[in-house]
């Protein structure tokens, strides 16, 4: 027992981290080796740079700041970048990765810090696509129309987004360049318009998606469907829209 | 770009199919003819094209109006684009990457190509029965018959891509089995036409052309 303690000690995990102090300066990396312990993942081996903030080559520095929460892959807060794939650090184990684990913040998002960044455009295109089903009145409207459960499953699936910015992350149509809110709040429209209650405001969800940045901004290049972390069936949501959209331009159209 | 930009990239979806994948389509078909009919075949392809009413009118609305459009809002959408697919190296991020690369070589192509033929005969420099001599001119230069492979297998590759595009953009191919047939059909269009186009392309390098041009030049010559 002794033995295999004195072995498991021995071996580190070989980090190099993308840092920067303030959101304007320059990032530059600094490696770490990290004592490796079984079942880590990547929240882990940051905490242990929290405890001991000192570099691969011995010297100290700060402590790398990150950003986590649920530590179970439904809150969608500790999104970065792991070995080239934005993906959430607390599913991502040490055991399944390639070595020197390089991490980095999603850089589509502003960075506050380190790993560390905002994600408020993607809560202002929730808001922007009136992603919530509005049942607020001066007086009880009674119980809403019944969902067929078949629909129910499907559109379960899409309610698990966490916004936690992968699928935008992953998008090469999301950049400075160009306005365009991402796969995820599309998927919103979607999974709002398939409520029973929600379906009322359908033409409102769908207006905002036909306005500058919204659903055309999509090239189709699929990477969001690829990355989504909650297995969200993303680009079948966005040719759902396109063809909601369309319908809705032609009915308004024809006066319909 | 004044108004929305959700009518805007409609349209340019929309012109992309009708009428520019039309007129790609008649295109590839037309030049099949010099490798089927020879010579003789093409001229009648060409006549039959030109003997339609209003060709000016077509060719301003149908082609020429809807390339301008089509040509520089894409530059600047390509512009809009990220090539992100060192991290990401899937089909579907290489054919998204693809279809701005060859959306560029088309536009500048084309162009160069209508240059070379379209504003020459408006120019009068060249007559509609010498079309078939002068693509003969063109593709015996070795460089030139390279860039034109490169411009027709862009242009149908863009065509037959963005074909694909368009079904999800139109929300007709919505689930992921719908994208992948239509997929699988887009790329069997793109080898027919491409096939097409480079049939043509050698037709055209033909010693029948070349024979062509020199019957041409001899008359030419007696008769100055």
């Amino acid at each position: 027992m002794a033995e295999t303690a004195t072995a498991t000690a021995k071996r580190t995990v070989k980090f190099i981290i993308t840092r920067r102090a303030t959101p304007d300066s320059t990032p530059y990396n600094e490696e770490f080796d990290i004592p490796y312990r079984p079942n880590m993942n990547v929240i882990s081996a940051l905490m242990e740079i929290q405890r001991n903030p000192v570099k691969a080559d011995g010297s100290k520095t700060t402590p790398v700041v990150w950003e986590s929460n649920c530590l179970e892959e439904v809150c969608g807060a500790c999104s970065m970048v792991i070995n080239g794939k934005p993906r959430q650090a607390c599913s991502a184990l040490i055991d399944q990765l390639e070595q020197p684990i390089r991490v980095a913040p999603m850089t589509t998002f502003p960075v506050v810090r380190d790993l560390v960044v905002n994600r408020q455009r993607m809560f202002n295109a929730l808001k922007r696509v009136k992603a919530w089903i509005p049942i607020d009145g001066t007086y009880d409207l009674g119980p809403g129309p019944r969902m067929a459960e078949s629909k129910r499953q499907w559109a379960y699936e899409l309610s698990k987004c966490m916004t936690c910015g992968v699928c935008l992350e992953a998008c090469p149509n999301v950049n400075d360049r160009s306005s365009f809110i991402g796969p995820a709040p599309i998927s919103q429209v979607r999974l709002f318009n398939a409520h029973p209650t929600g379906e009322m405001n359908a033409h409102e969800r769908l207006e905002a998606l036909m306005t500058d940045g919204g659903i055309e901004g999509c090239g189709n290049s699929q990477n969001c469907v690829r990355s989504c972390p909650k297995g969200i069936p993303l680009t079948t949501s966005i040719a759902a829209m396109n063809k909601d959209t369309t319908k809705h331009m032609f009915k308004k159209w024809l006066g319909m | 770009m004044s108004g929305n930009s959700y009518f805007t990239r409609k349209l340019h979806s929309l012109l992309g199919v009708i009428p520019l994948g039309l007129f790609l389509i008649e295109h590839a078909l037309t030049n099949y003819s010099a490798f089927e009919g020879g010579p003789e075949g093409f001229q009648d392809s060409v006549n039959g094209l030109h003997d339609l009413p209003l060709i000016f009118f077509l060719e301003l609305f149908f082609i020429w109006l809807p390339i301008l459009f089509h040509g520089v809002y894409g530059l600047y959408l390509a512009f809009t684009s990220n090539l992100n697919t060192s991290r990401f190296q899937y089909g579907r991020n290489w054919a998204f990457a693809f279809q701005r690369i060859t959306g560029v070589i088309t536009f500048i192509f084309i162009i160069w190509h209508m240059w070379q033929i379209r504003v020459q005969v408006e120019l009068g420099n060249i007559t509609t029965d010498e079309l078939g001599t002068k693509m003969h001119e063109i593709v015996d230069n070795p460089a030139y018959f390279v860039l034109y492979m490169i411009g027709v297998i862009a242009a149908v590759f863009h065509f037959s891509n963005g074909l694909w595009a368009f079904l999800v953009s139109w929300g007709i191919t919505i689930g992921p089995r719908a994208q992948r047939v239509s997929s699988r059909i887009c790329m069997g269009i793109f080898v027919i036409m491409a096939v097409l186009f480079i049939l043509s392309l050698f037709a055209f390098r033909g010693d029948d052309f070349a024979s062509a041009s020199a019957a041409i030049d001899t008359i030419t010559a007696r008769l100055g």
